[in-house]
Formats: structure tokens, C-alpha cells, sequence
């Protein structure tokens, strides 16, 4: 028999976690116990929130499950939103919280809250302990489930008491998983694979639309061998970036509200989206009725419930990415589609790329532009860093204008849009590919969610990059006040901020500031270049726009700004 | 049209909280919900009923495949399955209403469980026709109270639900 604590370090050494983010409290107090002695890095935030998104940011780089842990009550309640982005991204995750005792459970007790109830529309499964002989099956389960199938976050909700219960457990021996009602399907249906395969050989005008689903499974090089193939464009959601190399001829950047005109003119005017990974979310297909009117859709998905969900669909093939395309390209290779039927296609996509490219604005003040700076940033690390994104303005810039050519290396709040994610993120990042320059592509106001954690990434000597596209403004939702409420700025303008130099600085970190443009590569050169965390405050034009853009609403061909011929 | 889903689940905490919030959450309405133990105490049957034009039923089913705890679930067909639902109804009887009542109750084959100066308590099963006919025909006497188990539902011959 052992300390049920102790058996959980066992448990996460055999599940292979390296590393484990959280903020100690009461009921946890076992598991730090355990930890002190435990052959893994402990990572202590400053806030709960910080560890999950650094979980979620680790998991992203690595594919690995990422692991964070709170304490009841406020601690768990501080993971939720943590939670709830990684459910949105389908990011392997187990969040651990500690529960009140198992004799006061339900009786309002100190830090008591209903942790299970209030994460339950936001994980893909949850547990509460009520027997410490089932904790070691119950956290095999977990790491099980968040990884495998479409992946998510797991809760597993741990009383104090049963923490430090005395269990019996073999590492050599793992209790059997117990999930009658889980099968995710791998193998697609081979008939739909072969119509699949015969409408990409008889399509004039194809479009891949390929998403995060094929970065969480692995099948970026098979998706490229299908594209170069068949010679067929490529368009990636935002947590599709990097699947497919940006600078290729055949990548067309990101669709949807700020997409290229080019992606989205594509998108229009096909006759057939492979789509792959993806869950047609309203930021990539705009209006839906109005979205590929002509297309017919083939729609790949390893989770059942996305197909169909948001737009009727074609071909349906339920099954993992990375299986189905091999099979799709054996299928395909045996048709010998002949390359020549794409090439007024091709040309026609070549002519809108060239015709409305993203805008490199120069601002007649002599201020700096936001894609000055990241097109600067890309050309120091030579687009092989890992980037991270804050939300709003800096992200969809971040998304415009780093052109992504590695998969897991860019690293994004998708579907929650959570702000205050991407610094937390980027330490995660930085501890799964210590190799890697690691910079988290920033906008003022998200920022501040989180800066805290620099107090992290000092203690621990994580050194993350931070590039701040400083506009004085919570960004994107003045542009939207700027073109929908009359320039009404109701609550945007953040003009009274910390000195983010000192601020860096006083936390040990390393701060820089750049003004004008030919301030931006030099900071850069210097930040990129020291050994610690270090923050770039770049003082950005303060209205300056992401273009193009779709309106909430508007068919993504019907696009403002950016690119116009 | 009328979807009966019959839907295996474990029989584990929090089972029933996950498949009514995943149905408020997506935005589908439950018309009659019934959930006890199966022939094997491990697992329960949750039937569901659903109204299929309001809410596409494959949206419902995948969405419910998705929960881990649910093992099968089945749409089950009107014509190859048996419907029933219990009804506790109580009834205002004065001496002089009490044998018309009881000359109903025996036209349904209800059972009369409990009887008070004031009032009777009907128990029926039988499908909806059959019910909404008995709560028609009981409702001039004045009801006092109708309790519904909900529908529950099983697949005929040998075939497993």
C-alpha cells in the first residue's frame, strides 16, 4: 500500500509527463508533497491561469498531454477558462484539482466549489474520486482519453482525503481502463474514401480546407503529398497554420474574416473542398449560405458530431486524418488524374494572389506598422520560431503575416479567443522545445491579462520573447466601433498602462522599447538574442486596421480593405 | 416527427446531469425523459423522447455518442418497438361522481390505488393515446394532480433495444 500522492508521480511518469503547471492551496498540499520528490519539472504560476494555458501551450508544441493543477474552490475556478479553450482547440489536457474532504463534500465547506459541475459543458470527461482505490484506473482513463480520439481536456476532481489514502498499485501492472461506450473511429469508410478520391480526380477547380486537425494528427506531410499530387491550393483556418508551408506556391494563407482576398476568392469560386480537420466555424465560412455555393464538400473529421454540423457535406469520412489520407492518396494515385485539368484553375488562383496581396503598409507619419514588425521578426528567426498569439488585432496580423511553415509552431487561442493566453502559452511552449526561439506575438491590452507570469518565466529562467504590438487600445473591438459604432470608443481606449520596460524590469526580465521602424530589427536582434525572457514594446500606428476583414455576417467573398485591385 | 431514443448508458454519478446539459446546452428540447436500471446493474437505460422536427435527431445522436459514459444508443422505429408510460392520476370524487369514474377507469383498464373522502388516485399504462384519452375523459371531474413517469420503451421480439 502506498500514499495515493505518491502513486499519482507514478502515474505520470508512466504517462510520460515531464513537466506539471499549478498553484499549490489546502487540498493539494499531498500532491506538492509528492511533487518535491517526483522526476519531473514542477512549474509554479502566478495564477492558475497561467498554468493551464501553459499546459494547453506545452501539449500544442510538444502533442503531448499537457498537465496543470489548482486547489479547490477559487483554484479550480480560476482553471475554467483554461479549460474551456482547450475543449474549444481540441488540446490534450488533464486539469487536477484538489476537493474539499469527502465527509464535507457538499456541505459548503471552506474553498468548496462544485468543480465537476460548473467544468462539465467544457471537457471531454470528468471525474470526482469518491473511492481512492479507483484513482489509479480513473488517471490512466484520463490521459487515455484526453489524448487519444479527438483529443480535450480531462478533469479529475481529487478530495484531500483521498489523497493521502493508502492504495495498492502496480506501475508494471496498470489497472485495466474501463470505457465501454469509447471507440473513436481511425479507419475511414474505404467506399467514401474511393468517392472522394474519384471527386478530386474529376474536379476542375479543388480547394483544400485543412485545420488543426491534421497538425493533432500528424498528417501535415501527407496532406502536402495530396496537395503537390494533385496540385490542388491549400487554405488553413488559424489553428491550421503551419500544416502547410505559407511560402509555398500552393498555400493560400487563412481564410475567412481576415483571410487573404485570395483565400477566400478560392474558397468561393471552387467546385470541391477537401476538408480536412476543420469544423466550418463561423470566422472561416462567413455567412453559410452564401459559403462555396458551387462546391461540392468532402468533409474529413475523426469526431462524428462535426460532420454535417455547421453546413451540409458531400462525402462524410469519419476517421483520423493522418489514416484517411494515406488511403485517400492510394485511391487517388490508381485514377492517374491528370495534372492538365487544374492548370486554368491554377492560373486563375495565381492571377488572385498576385492581384490582392496582404497590404505591407508604409504610414505616411513615419510610425510603425504591426506588419512591419512581424514581418521583421520572421526574417531574424527566418520563420522557424514558435509563435504565440495573444487575441484580437495582434493575432489576426500574427495570423496575416507570419507565414507559418512548420506545424506546432503556431500556437493560437482558435475558438475561445481567449485573451491572456498566448504569454502563459508561449512558457509552455518554450519547456516542450527548448530548442526553439519561442515569441509570443502580443497586443497591450491581452498582455496585461497575464504579464504576471513573467514573475514565472524569471524564477524558472524560461526565456520566452514577448513582442507587445502597442497600440494603446483594446485593438480589435475599436476597430469594430471604428466602422460599425460610429467611432465610439466605449471602454477601449487603455491609454494608462505600466512602462512595459520597467515593468519587464522589474520583474528580472529584460525589457526594449522601439518607436520608429528602423528602431524595430535592432530590439529585435537584441531581444532575440539574450538568454533570458526578455519583452519587446513596440509603439505601433494606434488605428491602424486588419485587412482585409468580412463582416459578422457577410459572405467571405464581400471583403473591406486589404488588397483591393 | 416523434423520436423515442433509448440510450444505454454506465450506470455512474453524473450521467444524467452530462445528457440533460448536453441537451440544453445544444439547444434541444426533451419531451419526456425516463432513466432507471437495466437487467445488468452496471448499466441504465435513459429513454428520450424528442421531437425531430424541431432539432435534427442525427445532431441529438452524435452529440450524445460523444458523452464517454454512453455506450449505445437507438432510434427506436414505431412499428418494431412497444411504448408505455404510468400515470398516477388524482381525481376529485364526491358520492355521486365516484361510479361514473370507476365505470372510466374499467373502460381503460386503470386501477384505482387509493381512495379518500374527496378523491380517487387512477393508476394507468398504456401509450399516449391511451392516456391523453383517460386524462380527457377524468378531467370534468376536476383533476387534482397527474403524475407522469415519462415514456419508456423497448424493442419487439428478439431483438435487443
Amino acid at each position: 500500500m502506498k500514499v495515493a500522492a505518491k502513486v499519482m508521480m507514478e502515474i505520470f511518469k508512466n504517462e510520460g509527463v515531464e513537466v506539471v503547471f499549478g498553484v499549490p492551496g489546502g487540498q493539494v498540499m499531498p500532491l506538492y508533497d509528492a511533487l518535491m520528490d517526483a522526476d519531473l519539472l514542477n512549474v509554479l504560476t502566478r495564477h492558475e491561469q497561467g498554468a493551464v494555458h501553459a499546459a494547453d501551450g506545452y501539449a500544442r508544441a510538444s502533442g503531448k498531454v499537457g498537465v496543470c493543477i489548482a486547489t479547490s474552490g477559487p483554484g479550480a475556478t480560476n482553471l475554467v477558462t483554461g479549460i474551456a479553450n482547450a475543449y474549444m482547440d481540441s488540446v490534450p489536457m488533464v486539469a487536477i484539482t484538489g476537493q474539499v474532504r469527502r465527509p464535507v463534500v457538499g456541505t459548503d465547506a471552506f474553498q468548496e466549489a462544485d468543480t465537476f459541475g460548473i467544468t462539465l459543458p467544457v471537457v471531454k470527461h470528468s471525474y470526482l474520486v469518491t473511492d481512492e482505490h479507483e484513482l489509479p484506473r480513473i488517471l490512466h482513463e484520463a490521459f487515455y482519453l484526453a489524448r487519444t480520439g479527438r483529443p480535450g481536456p480531462v478533469l479529475v476532481d481529487l478530495p484531500g482525503d483521498v489523497a493521502t489514502a493508502l492504495i495498492d498499485y502496480d506501475p508494471d501492472n496498470p489497472p485495466k481502463l474501463n470505457l465501454p461506450g469509447y471507440k473513436p473511429t481511425v479507419k475511414g469508410h474505404p467506399r467514401q474514401i474511393r468517392e472522394a478520391a474519384r471527386a478530386l480526380a474529376e474536379a476542375e477547380k479543388p480547394m483544400i480546407y485543412a485545420g488543426g486537425g491534421i497538425i493533432i494528427s500528424e498528417a501535415s506531410d501527407e496532406l502536402r503529398e495530396l496537395a503537390a499530387y494533385a496540385h490542388i491550393p491549400v487554405t488553413t483556418t488559424l489553428n491550421g497554420k503551419g500544416l502547410f508551408p505559407e511560402d509555398d506556391a500552393l498555400s493560400l494563407g487563412m481564410l475567412g474574416m481576415h483571410g487573404t482576398r485570395y483565400a477566400n476568392y478560392a474558397m468561393t469560386n471552387c467546385d470541391l473542398i477537401f476538408a480536412v480537420g476543420v469544423r466550418f466555424d463561423d470566422r472561416a465560412t462567413g455567412k453559410v449560405e452564401t459559403f462555396a455555393p458551387g462546391a461540392k464538400i468532402i468533409h474529413v473529421d475523426v469526431d462524428p458530431a462535426e460532420i454535417a454540423k455547421n453546413m451540409a457535406v458531400d462525402i462524410p469520412i469519419v476517421g483520423d486524418a493522418k489514416w484517411v489520407l494515406c488511403a485517400l492518396i492510394e485511391e487517388l494515385r490508381k485514377l492517374e488524374p491528370s495534372p492538365e485539368r487544374h492548370v486554368p484553375w491554377m492560373r486563375q488562383v495565381a492571377d488572385w494572389k498576385q492581384a490582392h496581396p496582404l497590404p505591407l503598409r508604409e504610414d505616411p507619419d513615419g510610425e510603425i506598422m504591426p506588419e512591419f514588425v512581424i514581418r521583421k521578426l520572421w526574417e531574424v528567426t527566418r520563420g522557424e520560431a514558435i509563435v504565440t498569439t495573444e487575441v484580437g488585432q495582434n493575432q489576426m496580423w500574427a495570423a496575416q503575416y507570419w507565414l507559418a511553415k512548420h506545424p506546432r509552431r503556431f500556437i493560437s487561442s482558435g475558438g475561445l479567443g481567449t485573451m491572456g493566453y498566448g504569454f502563459p502559452a508561449a512558457m509552455g511552449a518554450k519547456l516542450a522545445r527548448p530548442d526553439l526561439t519561442v515569441v509570443d506575438i502580443a497586443g497591450d491590452g491581452s498582455f496585461q491579462m497575464t504579464s504576471q507570469e513573467l514573475a514565472t518565466c524569471v524564477s524558472y529562467n524560461i526565456p520566452v520573447k514577448v513582442a507587445i504590438l502597442n497600440n494603446r487600445y483594446l485593438g480589435m473591438v475599436r476597430q469594430w466601433q471604428e466602422l460599425f459604432y460610429n467611432k465610439r470608443y466605449a471602454s477601449t481606449c487603455i491609454e494608462c498602462q505600466p512602462d512595459f520596460v520597467k515593468l519587464a524590469e522589474a520583474y528580472g526580465a529584460q525589457g526594449f522599447r522601439a518607436t520608429r521602424p528602423d528602431e524595430v530589427e535592432e530590439v529585435l536582434r537584441i531581444a532575440l538574442a539574450s538568454d533570458a525572457p526578455a519583452l519587446m514594446d513596440f509603439r505601433i500606428k494606434r488605428e491602424a486596421n486588419v485587412w482585409p476583414m468580412v463582416p459578422a455576417g457577410s459572405a467571405i467573398s464581400d471583403m473591406l480593405g486589404g488588397g483591393e485591385a | 416527427m416523434k423520436h423515442t431514443l433509448s440510450v444505454l448508458v454506465e450506470n455512474k454519478p453524473g450521467v444524467l446531469v452530462r445528457i440533460s446539459g448536453l441537451f440544453a446546452r445544444r439547444g434541444f428540447n426533451i419531451d419526456s425523459l425516463a432513466v432507471g436500471e437495466t437487467e445488468d446493474p452496471m448499466l441504465s437505460r435513459v429513454t428520450i423522447s424528442v421531437d425531430g422536427q424541431d432539432q435534427p435527431i442525427e445532431q441529438v445522436t452524435k452529440q450524445l455518442h460523444k458523452l464517454i459514459n454512453v455506450i449505445k444508443i437507438t432510434d427506436l422505429d414505431p412499428n418494431s418497438s412497444v411504448t408505455r408510460e404510468l400515470v398516477l392520476i388524482k381525481v376529485h370524487a364526491t358520492s355521486e361522481t365516484r361510479s361514473e369514474i370507476i365505470q372510466v377507469v374499467e373502460i381503460f383498464r386503470a386501477k384505482i390505488i387509493d381512495v379518500s373522502a374527496s378523491t380517487l388516485i387512477v393508476e394507468v399504462t398504456g401509450t399516449k393515446d391511451k392516456i391523453e384519452g383517460i386524462i380527457s375523459l377524468l378531467r370534468p371531474f376536476g383533476l387534482v394532480e397527474v403524475v407522469r413517469t415519462g415514456k419508456i420503451a423497448i424493442s419487439r421480439g428478439r431483438k435487443r433495444t
